[in-house]
């Protein structure tokens, strides 16, 4: 008994020891969004490419898709936007949201590096963005085939982050 | 005495003109509610700060979004609500009462009170230790014999 009392101390250094090396690895920028499982928000807003056309959430139902959210102003959409592209000539179901952007500045961005985008919803006061739980760009959202929100992912997606996560889940999405 | 009064008077007038505000309200009391709010909700980009102290766009934006909310005359549960139900529980400087968050709420006093018992249970020994009777000095005639005699050796050399 007294015995076990002396390895106390150890005890309570390993529990805690263990604590904080995984808190080496957590990653606090990391939101678990409380959309999941929920459906897209509602929303009626124009397109980028043309302000006559309105995108309601109902186009995005029947297919599988990503949602990213991008804006010119943002460094990093700029490094994943590459990657889109060849994503987009894959076959992957790309829609984008501008948010808070000016929209003269998208459709350059986009004529010159390409538009991967097969919906692109101009959100230019940033109100779609604040129903989807945006806190930065970009961040990119996949939504089953009855715009239901199934993951989301912050930050640049590159090459590994698609081949390690979200391929799969991408895959997985369209073979319901 | 007088002048006390009217240099705090100065003062704090001062600290009232220095709240932030760039926002109009119906009513103080709707002042207050969005300054405790926007105190108390945390900022989802720049995460130590709350929605009152931070620069960042999204928190700029959700205090124009408090504020349209306060002036529709929403309660305070409500907007919390519309928060919560866009960033979740993260947004909440007060996380609610579940059964993820118990041992948050309760964990430090739980460890209070461990500490309470260990330091109770060591000063009720030393208590006991203390007024136990002493170990009884009395020697028996043999004792005091072979005492006296060893003395008496010791004197002798």
């Amino acid at each position: 008994m007294r015995r076990a009392i002396l390895l106390l101390p150890l005890a309570v250094f390993l529990l805690v020891a263990v604590f904080l090396y995984r808190g080496l690895f957590l990653n606090p920028t990391e939101l678990p969004s409380a959309l999941i499982g929920k459906p897209f928000p509602a929303f009626d807003l124009p397109s980028v490419d043309n302000p006559e056309q309105r995108i309601t959430e109902k186009a995005l139902l029947g297919k599988a898709a990503l949602v990213n959210v991008w804006g010119t102003w943002c460094v990093s959409c700029r490094v994943e936007h590459p990657v889109l592209n060849k994503l987009a000539e894959q076959g992957v179901v790309i829609h984008g949201v501008n948010y808070k952007d000016i929209n003269a500045d998208a459709i350059k961005w986009l004529d010159e590096f390409h538009n991967p985008y097969q919906l692109n919803i101009r959100d230019e006061l940033g109100s779609l963005g604040l129903d989807l739980g945006v806190y930065g760009a970009p961040e990119t959202f996949l939504i089953d085939k009855q715009g239901i929100i199934r993951d989301k992912f912050v930050g640049v997606i590159d090459e590994r982050v698609w081949r390690e996560s979200l391929a799969a889940k991408y895959q997985a999405l369209v073979d319901e | 005495m007088r002048w006390l009064s009217l240099l705090l008077g100065t003062l704090l007038s001062l600290n009232v003109l220095a709240a932030i505000d760039t926002y109009e309200f119906n009513d103080e009391a709707e002042r207050q509610r969005f300054r405790v709010l926007t105190e108390e909700l945390r900022c989802p980009k720049c995460q130590n700060q709350n929605i009152a102290d931070s620069n960042a766009p999204i928190a700029n934006d959700l205090r124009r979004e408090i504020h349209r909310m306060l002036d529709e005359g929403q309660s305070d549960d409500e907007i919390v609500d519309f928060l919560v139900t866009r960033y979740g529980d993260f947004v909440m400087y007060r996380p609610p009462l579940t059964g993820k968050t118990l041992l948050l709420w309760f964990g430090p006093a739980a460890l209070l009170l461990l500490a309470l018992l260990v330091v109770l249970n060591i000063v009720r020994r030393r208590r006991q230790a203390a007024s136990a009777p002493p170990v009884t000095a009395e020697l028996s005639d043999a004792e005091r014999q072979r005492l006296s005699q060893l003395l008496d050796k010791q004197s002798h050399d």
